[in-house]
């Protein structure tokens, strides 16, 4: 791998062979990787919530899982890759904070991340060939362009590959 | 619909909210310096507000394990309240709260039970301290949850105030306070970070109960 370019929340990045992309402790925020496996072009999108249309103040389209994946898509057409070639990759959504069956607006805002990638990548005809998504802990993400994995990196947990 | 943009607050505004920062912060370690019985200073409290990229950096790395608890606000005003420490200090705290007694386990970033329930006590406290100056300062009824913790990496559990900001606008209200115990000395500091994040109504509320 080349370079890593790092992505904050509420961004996204793009990148081309051999560089990688990552992005530090998604928690509820979802993590979208796009990629186009013939000319290796890549993003990577951290969005914080599922639905730009319900929020007032929605002018950074990286914060949402709708505005967010096209912006992500169109940036990387522009470098060459093809949409309907496009495989993606998501982690996060996770529920970071529960107590017993009580979840309300605030705890299960990871699950309708996840719910709404899951429909805007659907409507955009992109497939979704892996995730690991919920639970209730966090993940760095790190992705090789080269090979087209996805490293996962947690807290008391083994690295694992997607 | 709400009449506070926090991109563009006045001093006004921005002054009063981090008095109440100040003060709640104020009681809270009150709270936890007679919960420990003994001598707790506290640091100047800052406000920040700081763009979501900066949010995790303030309190360390982005992968730092912390431990936060969290506590749901209800009633008058309607938000969550965040208590953030470092492991070692949330090790430290339990030991003292329990005299000695407390059976630390080895492990930096694992809590067994008994630790894990004096934690969230002492979220509770220091949280129900912090409200209730605000509760009788505004005059408005605070209600709030039992506490839940989670110990994890400084970002994913950051996320939680982060995205509750990031429907309203596009930076974080950041109120930070540093505790310093004399008894514990210099390299086991008791340091702990507050954040309160109100629902964008729920600072009219707060504004308008004083007047602002």
């Amino acid at each position: 791998m080349g370079e890593i370019i790092k992505v904050g929340m509420a961004d996204l990045k793009t990148c081309t062979m051999p560089d990688g992309l990552t992005t530090l402790g998604l928690g509820s925020c979802v993590g979208v990787v796009l990629y186009d496996p013939v000319t290796k072009v890549s993003g990577l999108l951290h969005l914080m919530l599922p639905d730009s249309t319900r929020i007032k103040n929605n002018q950074n389209v990286a914060k949402f899982a709708d505005t967010g994946i096209v912006e992500l898509c169109e940036q990387m057409k522009k470098m060459g890759a093809v949409q309907s070639r496009l495989v993606a990759k998501i982690a996060g959504g996770a529920q970071m904070f529960s107590f017993g069956n009580n979840t309300n607006d605030i705890m299960s805002v990871g699950k309708k991340n996840v719910e709404a990638t899951k429909t805007i990548l659907a409507r955009m005809g992109i497939k979704l060939v892996a995730e690991d998504t919920g639970l209730n802990y966090g993940r760095t993400i790190i992705f090789d362009s080269v090979t087209g994995k996805l490293m996962i990196r947690s807290v008391g947990k083994q690295d694992k590959e997607i | 619909m709400s009449k506070i943009d926090l991109n563009d607050m006045s001093s006004m505004q921005y002054d009063v909210l981090r008095e109440l920062g100040n003060i709640g912060a104020g009681n809270a370690t009150t709270a936890l310096s007679q919960m420990l019985n003994t001598k707790v200073d506290i640091g100047v409290p800052q406000v920040k507000l700081l763009g979501f990229d900066e949010l995790p950096t303030v309190i360390g790395n982005e992968e730092d394990v912390m431990v936060g608890i969290l506590l749901m606000l209800c009633g008058d005003v309607d938000g969550i309240m965040m208590f953030l420490m470092d492991p070692k200090v949330a090790k430290n705290l339990v030991d003292h709260l329990m005299g000695g007694c407390g059976m630390p386990s080895n492990e930096d970033n694992s809590f067994n039970e008994i630790e894990r329930s004096a934690i969230m006590e002492i979220g509770n406290i220091i949280a129900g301290a912090y409200l209730r100056s605000l509760g009788e300062l505004t005059n408005l009824t605070l209600d709030v949850s039992i506490p839940m913790l989670q110990v994890d990496m400084a970002a994913a559990i950051l996320d939680v105030p982060a995205i509750q900001f990031g429907k309203i606008g596009d930076k974080v209200l950041l109120i930070e306070t540093a505790f310093d115990d004399e008894k514990v000395g210099k390299e086991l500091d008791i340091k702990g970070y507050y954040i309160l994040v109100p629902e964008l109504e729920s600072y009219d509320k707060i504004l308008s109960s004083l007047g602002v």
